[in-house]
C-alpha cells in the first residue's frame, strides 16, 4: 500500500501528507494509527499525530522545529498559524 | 575491515579512479589544455573558469587547484601555465608532488606558444599515462573513502526521501572508519545549535557555530532583504514551516555521528568522521572544494534533476522521487522516491551503500558514462580586478 503519510525520524510527532486531504478522510500508513484529518490538509504539510499541548515541542527530523502555539490535535494540519519559530531547543 | 578495491597512492590515500588530470593554472592556458586533450583523449581535463585577476582569493585557489591535482583519483597530473599569471604552474606543480605522486609542468610563454605547448604537454602526459597504466586495483580498507555529500535543485521530498536515505550510507561509512563531509553552510542556518550537539569537543562547537554565524551574515550582507529568499524557511507554500525544519532536510544528508572537524573550502581534513567543510551552496562550486577536500566520490541528492558530475570525482545521483527518476533516468543512479511507496529509509539506504561499494570497486556512474565533466568552478568571495 502507498503511503499517505511520511515520518522521517521514529521521535517525530508530525508527519508529512503526501497528498491533499480534505477534513474527516482517513489518514493512512502502513503500521500507524488510524487517523481522522481534523483540518483539510495541503500536499506537503505536516499533520499532527500525537497530541500536542501549547508550548510543547513540535519534533521532525528527530529535533524540534518550533513550539505548538496552541493545543494541537491528532490529525490538525501544523504550519505557521500554529507553529512557534524558536531560535534554540 | 571491509574492503574495496583501490589504488593505493604513496601518500597513503587510495584512488577510485586512476586519472591522468590536467590541470591549467589561469583561464588562458585552456586552449592548450584542450587541445591536449583533443590529441590524448585519455586525459581528463580541468577547465579553469577564471582569469588571474584576483587578490582575495589567491591563497584559497591555490590550495584548491593543488589539492584536485592531490585528490586520490589524480594517478598523475600536468599543470599548464600561461607564465605571467599570479598563480604559477611550478608552484601548483611542486605542491601536487608533495603527495608522491607524477607531476609535470609547462608554461605556454616560455615554450613559445600554443602548437610548441601543446606537443609538449602531449609528449609529457603520454609518460604520465604510461606511469597511471603501472597502477593496479587491490584490496583497500574501506576508512581510506572520503564522501562528499551534496544536493542541487532540491524540491519538497528531498528532505524526505533523499536526503535522510543518504543520512543513512554517512552513518554506515563512519561507522567503518571512513569520512563523510557535509559542505553548503547557507542550508546549516538556523540548525548551528544542533550541529554542535553532535561536536566531538567545544573547540568544534565554537568553530561549526561561528562558520554558520558568517554564513548568515554574510548573507544579509550582500542581499539585504532578499536574505529572507535564502535564510526564510524557502516556500511557505510547500509547507516548511520554521528555519529549522528546512535546514535538517539538508544536514540530515550528514547521518547522526560526531562532528570531528571544521575544514576551510578545498582544505583536506586530518581526522576521520562527519567533516563539515565551510562552502556555498551552489553545486558546482561546492563539489570543487569536495574535491579539493580529497573526496574520491559524491553522493548528490537532487529534486528537479540535475545532470552535473564533476572531472575527477565519480558523482552518485539520487533522485528524491520516482517521477523525476523515471523522466531523467540517464541521469539518476538511485530512485530514493520507493519512500513514499512504503520502502524504508533503512532499505533505500543499503541501496545506495551497495550501489556505492561498487562504484568504488571502478562502476561508472551515469554523470560519468555521460562525461559530465565540464568546468570547474571555484568558490570566490569578492569581484575580480
Amino acid at each position: 500500500m502507498a503511503s499517505q503519510l511520511i515520518f522521517v525520524d521514529d521521535k517525530d510527532n508530525v508527519a508529512v501528507a503526501l497528498r491533499d486531504f480534505k477534513k474527516g478522510e482517513a489518514l493512512q500508513w502502513p503500521g500507524g494509527p488510524a487517523l481522522v484529518a481534523f483540518t483539510d490538509i495541503p500536499c506537503g504539510h505536516k499533520v499532527a499525530i500525537k497530541d500536542l499541548a501549547a508550548q510543547a515541542p513540535i519534533v521532525k527530523y528527530g529535533e524540534v522545529i518550533g513550539r505548538a502555539k496552541e493545543a494541537i490535535r491528532p490529525g490538525q494540519w501544523v504550519h505557521t498559524h500554529n507553529l512557534m519559530p524558536v531560535e534554540k531547543e | 575491515m571491509e574492503t574495496f578495491l583501490g589504488f593505493a597512492r604513496s601518500d597513503g590515500s587510495a584512488g577510485i579512479r586512476n586519472h591522468v588530470a590536467v590541470i591549467p593554472s589561469v583561464a588562458c592556458a585552456n586552449g592548450v589544455v584542450a587541445a591536449i586533450a583533443r590529441a590524448v583523449p585519455q586525459v581528463v581535463p580541468l577547465y579553469h573558469g577564471h582569469g588571474c585577476g584576483r587578490a582575495v582569493e589567491i591563497e584559497m585557489h591555490t590550495r584548491v587547484l593543488a589539492n584536485l591535482g592531490r585528490n586520490p583519483n589524480v594517478a598523475a597530473a600536468l599543470v599548464v601555465g600561461l607564465g605571467c599569471e599570479m598563480i604559477k604552474a611550478e608552484g601548483l606543480a611542486a605542491q601536487i608532488a608533495l603527495a608522491g605522486k607524477p607531476v609535470a609542468h609547462l608554461e605556454i610563454q616560455k615554450l613559445g606558444g600554443t602548437r610548441r605547448a601543446t606537443a609538449r604537454g602531449i609528449e609529457i602526459v603520454n609518460g604520465l599515462l604510461a606511469d597511471a597504466a603501472r597502477q593496479e586495483r587491490r584490496p583497500l580498507p574501506l576508512d581510506r573513502i572520503c564522501l562528499g555529500l551534496e544536493c542541487g535543485g532540491s524540491d519538497a521530498f528531498s528532505g524526505l526521501t533523499a536526503n535522510p536515505a543518504v543520512g543513512r550510507v554517512s552513518d554506515w561509512l563512519v561507522d567503518r572508519g571512513g569520512t563523510v563531509i557535509l559542505t553548503e553552510d547557507t542550508e546549516m542556518i538556523g540548525t548551528s545549535h544542533i550541529l554542535q550537539r553532535r561536536a566531538c569537543n567545544p573547540e568544534v562547537a565554537g568553530r561549526i557555530g561561528s562558520m554558520v554565524a558568517e554564513a548568515e551574515q554574510l548573507t544579509h550582507d550582500l542581499l539585504g532583504p532578499l536574505a529572507a529568499y535564502v535564510i526564510a524557511p524557502g516556500n511557505m507554500d510547500g509547507g516548511m514551516s520554521s528555519i529549522q525544519e528546512k535546514s535538517l532536510g539538508c544536514i540530515v544528508k550528514s547521518g547522526s555521528r560526531p562532528i570531528t572537524q571544521v575544514v576551510a573550502y578545498g582544505q583536506l581534513p586530518d581526522a576521520k568522521g562527519v567533516v563539515l567543510m565551510d562552502g556555498p551552496g551552489y553545486d558546482t562550486e561546492s563539489m570543487t572544494g569536495l574535491a579539493a577536500a580529497g573526496c574520491q566520490a559524491i553522493l548528490f541528492t537532487t529534486g528537479r534533476g540535475t545532470p552535473v558530475g564533476y572531472p575527477i570525482v565519480p558523482v552518485v545521483k539520487v533522485a528524491s522521487t520516482s517521477t523525476l527518476y523515471r523522466r531523467m533516468e540517464d541521469d539518476m543512479d538511485i530512485d530514493a522516491g520507493v519512500i513514499l511507496e512504503g520502502t524504508s529509509l533503512d532499505a533505500v539506504g543499503r541501496t545506495i551503500a551497495q550501489l556505492l561499494a561498487r562504484v568504488l570497486d571502478g562502476e561508472p556512474t551515469k554523470a560519468e558514462v555521460n562525461r559530465q565533466e565540464g568546468i570547474v568552478c571555484m568558490y570566490t568571495l569578492h569581484p575580480a580586478f
